[in-house]
């Protein structure tokens, strides 16, 4: 019985059906940037910005789609609320208009994990997460990561469903070799800075962990109250990052993760496709 | 109070002033390093979840110790609950953000780098770099040396709050200390046959705890 690759699992192949499940695949001999991105904008793509809510009406920012907060309730169960405090610290809203200047036409979704006090972000963040995958957006922004061991095995399952599920999570990761997740995983797009103006560009690291870098310094951020202001960080680059996923995606919408860090690869500026 | 007691409480109370020092001194260098009009390290107190700043070096030196402000508001909030280092610049353009700041730290900087002081899987606080010289661009190599900055910072944040854990079981009377700085007294008055009978005791008290 022919079954769609994405429908079911499939544990095994018998044999001689492999024509059964032959993947159409219009890649060209040479994948180029004009191919994987050119005259894309990000039409029909969900992005989620995990973070400290959006900054409603920011005009870098434009549309979000629906706004949620995870918060700590009474008998400290993790609820899920709908927004309506926006951005209580401005991260969240200055990754929204990275994505929204690189992918116009793109769908914005905030999810705030941040923002309600230090204690128990762990298992906010975790919360969070978990919806987000359980959403099915095409890109997952996480401007942020945790240090605590305790929750790596379960950012680590989440991150794998994400993968499976063809979520692409596109994390943070530290320009110091410390142990902080989910960025450490091989399942999600891990980004660092690089120093270049041009939001466009990004470089394969072909000495991972960090496995992309992409503009991160010197960027021009949306602020809350409706402006803008200069800032550096990784944090920046992983939209950026996000912005040109959901690109590539918007042209290709058939493309896993798998498939699309290959393009993303393919494309790089450090790389054949990308020069 | 026993010479026991007096000598761990003051060998704690010494540490604690020696990490102190560190962490003013590790402020001092990164402040001269940069350049920069001021540096301080913020811990985080996980009690009131607040910062409090903890060293300081250059404007507001001698004002902001111990001052206390919510652990999610702020840049060194962001930088706290995201564990990413961050540089803003241009903050003086901000009236909302600059009027906030100069209320809590008497002026009002132009741009700040913030970096996280992770120590094992803990955030302990936070590491800020405040108004160095307008350069062309920030560059990463100035993020980098700034993380070195922070794992210094961490390891003698970690330090001293170590060793007021130390000192604050010292001073809970009737605790364990107290009972064992108890001991150590009587031992030092007793005649020389109890006290070795009592250190023989106190062996053996040790090898049974020692066993399951």
């Amino acid at each position: 019985m022919a079954q769609e690759p994405a429908d079911l699992p499939a544990w095994s192949l018998p044999a001689g059906a492999g024509d059964r499940i032959a993947i159409g695949n219009d890649w060209p001999e040479r994948v180029t940037r004009d191919w994987a991105l050119g005259d894309a904008t990000g039409k029909g793509i969900r992005v989620c910005i995990l973070d400290s809510g959006i900054e409603a009406g920011h005009p870098r920012v434009g549309a979000v789609e629906n706004a949620v907060a995870f918060q700590r309730g009474e008998d400290d169960q993790i609820e899920l609320v709908q927004d309506t405090e926006g951005d209580l610290c401005g991260h969240g809203t200055a990754c929204a208009g990275i994505v929204r200047q690189l992918a116009p036409d793109c769908t914005l979704y905030s999810a705030r994990v941040l923002g309600a006090g230090f204690k128990g972000s762990g298992p906010v963040l975790l919360e969070g997460l978990r919806w987000a995958v359980e959403q099915g957006f095409d890109v997952i922004n996480m401007s942020l990561s945790t240090t605590k061991r305790q929750f790596a095995e379960l950012l680590h399952e989440l991150a794998d469903k994400a993968y499976f599920n063809r979520t692409v999570l596109v994390a943070s990761a530290h320009n110091m070799p410390v142990e902080s997740y989910p960025w450490r995983f091989s399942s999600v797009i891990s980004v660092g800075s690089h120093e270049e103006p041009d939001p466009l560009t990004f470089f394969a690291n072909p000495s991972p962990p960090v496995e992309f870098f992409a503009r991160g310094v010197g960027v021009e951020i949306a602020w809350l109250g409706g402006g803008t202001i200069l800032s550096t960080g990784n944090s920046f680059a992983t939209p950026h990052m996000s912005g040109i996923c959901a690109l590539v995606l918007s042209k290709h919408p058939e493309l896993t993760p798998f498939q699309l860090k290959s393009v993303l690869y393919l494309t790089a500026n450090n790389v054949r496709g990308g020069r | 109070m026993s010479d026991l007691r007096a000598a761990v409480a003051a060998g704690a109370l010494g540490s604690e002033e020696n990490y102190r020092e560190l962490l003013q001194s590790i402020v001092e260098v990164a402040r001269s390093i940069f350049g920069a009009r001021a540096s301080s390290v913020f811990l985080h107190d996980e009690e009131s979840d607040e910062l409090v700043f903890e060293a300081v070096a250059g404007e507001g030196a001698d004002e902001l110790i111990g001052q206390r402000f919510p652990s999610s508001t702020g840049i060194a909030g962001w930088v706290l609950v995201t564990r990413q280092p961050l540089v803003v610049e241009e903050l003086d353009k901000d009236p909302r953000f600059s009027r906030e700041t100069a209320e809590s730290t008497g002026f009002v900087p132009k741009g700040l780098m913030a970096v996280p002081l992770l120590h094992e899987d803990e955030a302990l606080g936070v590491l800020e770099v405040l108004d160095r010289p307008q350069k062309a661009a920030f560059s990463l190599a100035e993020m980098e040396l700034l993380g070195l900055f922070a794992n210094e910072a961490a390891i003698a944040l970690d330090l001293l709050q170590k060793a007021r854990a130390a000192r604050a079981v010292l001073e809970l009377e009737g605790g364990e200390a107290d009972a064992l700085a108890r001991f150590a007294a009587r031992l030092d008055e007793a005649e020389p046959e109890k006290r070795e009978a009592a250190l023989q005791l106190l062996d053996a008290l040790g090898k049974l705890l020692r066993e399951r």
